[in-house]
């Protein structure tokens, strides 16, 4: 078991506050532009290159009972812009190096661009990420394809045993909230899309007071406030995306189980967990560490890979959203298993939730997670996500800073009162997608 | 969605670096110091090290010259075996103690398996390489490979193919085309292995195999980060310098036999989207001079002529494949080009594609041939060139970011028998190659003697939509909690 061998493991835990005590988290700069988009910039001297993302509240949880409309919206903005082409466009980006991302997630709708900081390919990036920001034309062949390309992508879930349970999983513990729809769409919601509803939509939510505009790079403090401004200054100050409703809490145990072809059968449990800002959040954050959270060392891996070779992958996540984010165990196990796994991941549940962690088992957490904090921030990569998700769900500016002293703070006692109060083993959602006995 | 991949596997390993995934000449450009500092133990184990001081952290990897390439019919799958079996333990540091260290010290750890290479990496805190270094000698030469632990860490393995590979209908068709395009190269193995074999595979097969290649002489420690270059080389000398050196078996060079016109297949399983997988034998890069490894061949531009192909189909939105059979035609949902030009054998340029809805399979291989039959007639024009171009710049600096990359990049050449060096070249040599080279590349190797084709040809899924739904207890057997088994019924399947 792993709680005997790390008494051992004391003598190397100690030595980590030192080290980490002396690592300074980043400085964020932040202002507003002045149509209302908030800016967040760290500045990273050591590589001639700069990321800027832009984040709207204008994820999924917007789509207001067309599912997809937030995806499809945002993957149309670089199909047509300014009266440029698709091919125009990605010609715009990739003749000077730049990699332009964009993606629709559950809250966030996500523009951006890396690029070189050489003011030639710079200049140029930026204002084409400006163009398809500000003046996107959404062409209706681009229109057509993508709504097209996009019914294939449902198809394509279909054959996926993980895809069919994560969305049985949404369905089943958010129920009429708008997280419990697949971002990407259904085929009923894509065969009621249409054009004017992605123009309604982008009209809308990618407005400046919606928007989140985070920048790490190679830039001085008075050139992050030109990009931004000539980012968003097209776009018009808007509204503010209004507060989505709160996710309801489960009242009963349901098992949800789907017939499926596949040699292995996918299983979730869960329920709606925990959201940014939560107050519970950092006690929920490290309970889950040594359950489910912490890959090789701990309880889920122990008992169901390296005691039993039940799973090649077994887990458990708190996943916090702007309002309640799923809580899942996930694994997958060949069918004739499907029982026996099943019945050992609830009695892990069960167990930590009625006894939490050992201590011993907290203290290896907490050393791993503050010691390891300086690898969640060592590349402009990485930072560029903190900074988005800090703007994004108003977090405390200095959120990193406190990051350590936060999760100190966490002791067992907090822990079971937390599990205690927020997870109910007795009205989970069940998930069992397989070949059915 | 949570990703937790335990002893990762990495199946593309051929193509790393291939296609779009352009690697780095990492020169210093700015101030920072990248350059590759190389020292070799007596033992024969060679160590390099990339200093990069921008944060506290550093990555650690033990590279071993082994792989599923270097496997025989039968064995399939037992490299990537035994990377999993390298966390069950030694004397010194039972199974599983390794990662509970690591992790708390703060540090991440995986492995992963290649066709050309096994490696073990971590990635801590800066103070803590020692740490890392005593346990990774340990495990060199002392791991006890009990048959107990054996049997449970074969049907994780036996899971990991079921998710990786069984149940998904895109990978299984990827491993029977490899199966069928290589003839007798070690590449048309899974690097996973095949079921049958892992099912016959036993603890001794594993203990032959560590015994066989695990050793100093076959290893290389590559560290980067914010370390001194001598600091490390003091450490590793201390913990892996003691360790015996083995005779490691040469094996034979191995060719690709002669393919005899276009080779075909079709994988039938439950899935509901088709997809093609074209791939033409493609040479890499080699080192013949055992004099000379720095010395190139002189057919070398060809290899580079064929990355920067890869770029004018797919190196981006703006590439042929997604202007013309995405967007252009609309037949293709998506399309892709890839090629690596560093690996040990004869490798693949492979084309794949999915079919737009109600676009039949034969209309879109018919396209990707005019493709291939366009480069060949006209040459590509130069702005596309300078295009593919100027991300192959652009991304040898965003590879800065990634300190990981460095380290996986100059591990990765050195263990395939390059010299880590050419990395420095690679910019240039791309920059140099011409639009009438792309066209002679092309000419001379996407040709059908050299062809396979892949087909996923779906079957219907049956019963997969009947849903049962019930209300249950979470509480299955501990009695701990009991659930709502006598409330009411939320599906429709409980009836009377």
């Amino acid at each position: 078991m792993v709680i005997n061998k790390i008494i051992k493991l004391i003598g190397s835990i100690a030595l980590l506050n030192f080290s980490v005590a002396v690592y300074a988290t980043p400085q964020i700069q932040t202002w507003q532009t002045d149509n209302g988009a908030k800016v967040f910039f760290v500045p990273a001297q050591e590589i001639p290159m700069l990321d800027v993302r832009i984040v709207f509240d204008a994820g999924g949880a917007r789509d207001d009972g067309l599912s997809g409309l937030a995806v499809l919206t945002n993957g149309l903005l670089s199909e047509g812009a300014a009266g440029k082409t698709a091919q125009q466009i990605a010609e715009d980006f990739e003749s000077v190096g730049a990699q332009i991302e964009y993606d629709a997630l559950r809250d966030m709708a996500v523009v951006g661009v890396r690029t070189l900081t050489e003011s030639r390919y710079m200049t140029s990036a930026i204002e084409s990420l400006a163009q398809v920001l500000t003046q996107p034309d959404f062409p209706v062949d681009a229109y057509q394809r993508e709504l097209k390309r996009m019914k294939l992508s449902v198809k394509a879930r279909q054959q996926s045993p993980a895809a069919l349970a994560g969305e049985a999983f949404n369905k089943a513990i958010y129920g009429d909230h708008p997280y419990a729809s697949p971002t990407s769409g259904t085929k009923q919601s894509l065969e009621n899309m249409s054009l004017d509803a992605v123009r309604a939509f982008y009209k809308k939510y990618y407005v400046a007071n919606n928007a989140t505009i985070a920048i790490v790079g190679n830039v001085e403090r008075k050139q992050a406030e030109e990009i931004a401004k000539a980012l968003v200054t097209a776009l018009p100050s808007g509204e503010k995306a209004l507060p989505l409703p709160e996710v309801k809490q489960l009242t009963e145990a349901k098992t949800i189980t789907i017939d499926f072809p596949s040699s292995q059968t996918h299983i979730f449990v869960g329920q709606p967990g925990t959201k940014r800002g939560d107050e519970d959040y950092y006690s929920l954050y490290v309970a889950n560490h040594p359950f489910g959270g912490s890959g090789f060392t701990s309880r889920l891996v122990d008992v169901i890979r390296e005691e039993r070779g039940l799973a090649y992958s077994v887990y458990s996540y708190f996943s916090p959203l702007r309002e309640l984010g799923p809580f899942a165990m996930g694994m997958q196990t060949k069918t004739e298993q499907t029982q026996q796994a099943l019945t050992l991941l609830k009695e892990e549940l069960l167990k930590y939730v009625e006894h939490g962690p050992e201590k011993e088992e907290l203290a290896a957490s907490l050393s791993n997670i503050t010691g390891s904090f300086p690898l969640n921030i060592d590349s402009n990569g990485k930072l560029l996500e903190y900074i988005a998700m800090i703007g994004f769900y108003d977090l405390p500016i200095d959120h990193l800073d406190h990051f350590i002293e936060n999760v100190r703070a966490v002791d067992v006692d907090k822990i079971n009162d937390a599990l205690k109060r927020r997870l109910h083993p007795d009205k989970m959602v069940t998930v069992v997608v397989g070949k059915q006995g | 969605m949570n990703i937790k991949s335990i002893a990762g596997l990495l199946v593309v390993s051929t193509l790393v670096l291939g296609g779009v995934l352009y690697y780095s000449k990492d020169p210093a450009i700015v101030g920072s110091d990248e350059s590759v500092q190389s020292y070799v133990l007596s033992n024969g184990m060679k160590i390099l090290v990339v200093e990069n001081h921008r944060a506290p952290v550093i990555v650690s990897q033990v590279w071993y010259k082994v792989g599923a390439s270097y496997e025989h019919d039968g064995i399939t799958g037992v490299s990537h075996v035994l990377e999993h079996m390298m966390f069950k333990g030694t004397d010194k540091h039972p199974s599983g103690e390794f990662s509970e260290i690591i992790a708390a010290n703060g540090g991440e750890e995986n492995a992963f398996t290649g066709q050309d290479y096994t490696a073990y990496f971590q990635k801590i805190a800066n103070d803590r390489l020692e740490l890392c270094l005593e346990m990774e000698a340990d495990r060199m030469r002392n791991l006890t490979l009990e048959e107990k632990e054996f049997l449970k860490e074969i049907e994780v393995v036996k899971e990991e193919r079921r998710l990786r590979t069984d149940d998904k209908p895109s990978a299984l068709t990827y491993e029977r085309f490899n199966a069928v395009a290589y003839t007798n190269s070690p590449y048309r193995r899974p690097i996973i292995g095949w079921m049958e074999d892992l099912d016959t595979l036993t603890i001794e097969d594993a203990r032959q195999w560590y015994k066989t290649w695990y050793a100093p002489n076959n290893a290389t420690l590559v560290v980067a980060g914010d370390v001194q270059a001598e600091e490390v080389f003091r450490l590793a000398k201390q913990y892996f310098g003691q360790l015996p050196a083995s005779v490691i078996p040469q094996l034979k060079t191995r060719h690709e036999a002669k393919q005899y016109g276009t080779q075909r297949l079709t994988v039938s399983v439950p899935a509901k989207i088709p997809y093609l997988i074209m791939g033409y034998k493609a040479p890499v890069l080699k080192r013949t001079d055992r004099d000379n490894p720095f010395k190139a061949s002189d057919d070398e531009w060809e290899m580079y002529a064929l990355e920067v192909l890869a770029g004018v189909l797919d190196g981006g939105n703006s590439a042929r494949l997604s202007n013309n059979l995405v967007r252009g035609q609309q037949i293709a949902n998506s399309a892709g080009a890839s090629y690596g030009m560093t690996a040990r054998h004869e490798t693949l340029f492979v084309l794949s594609a999915v079919p737009s809805d109600g676009v039949a399979i034969e209309v879109l291989e018919f396209a990707l041939r005019e493709e291939v039959n366009m480069i060949k007639t006209q040459l590509p024009d130069d702005k596309e060139l300078d295009r593919v171009k100027a991300q192959v710049v652009a991304a040898q600096v965003y590879q800065q970011d990634s300190t990981f990359y460095q380290a996986m990049e100059i591990g990765m050449l050195d263990t395939i028998g390059l010299p880590w060096q050419i990395k420095d070249e690679y910019v240039e040599k791309i920059l140099a190659v011409t639009a009438e080279q792309i066209q002679q590349v092309a000419i001379k190797y996407l040709i059908d003697e050299r062809l396979t084709v892949a087909v996923l040809d779906p079957l219907p899924i049956e019963n997969s939509v009947s849903k049962k739904s019930s209300s249950a207890s979470v509480g299955v057997s501990t009695g701990a909690s009991t659930g709502a088994s006598t409330g009411a019924s939320t599906g429709d399947s409980r009836g009377h």
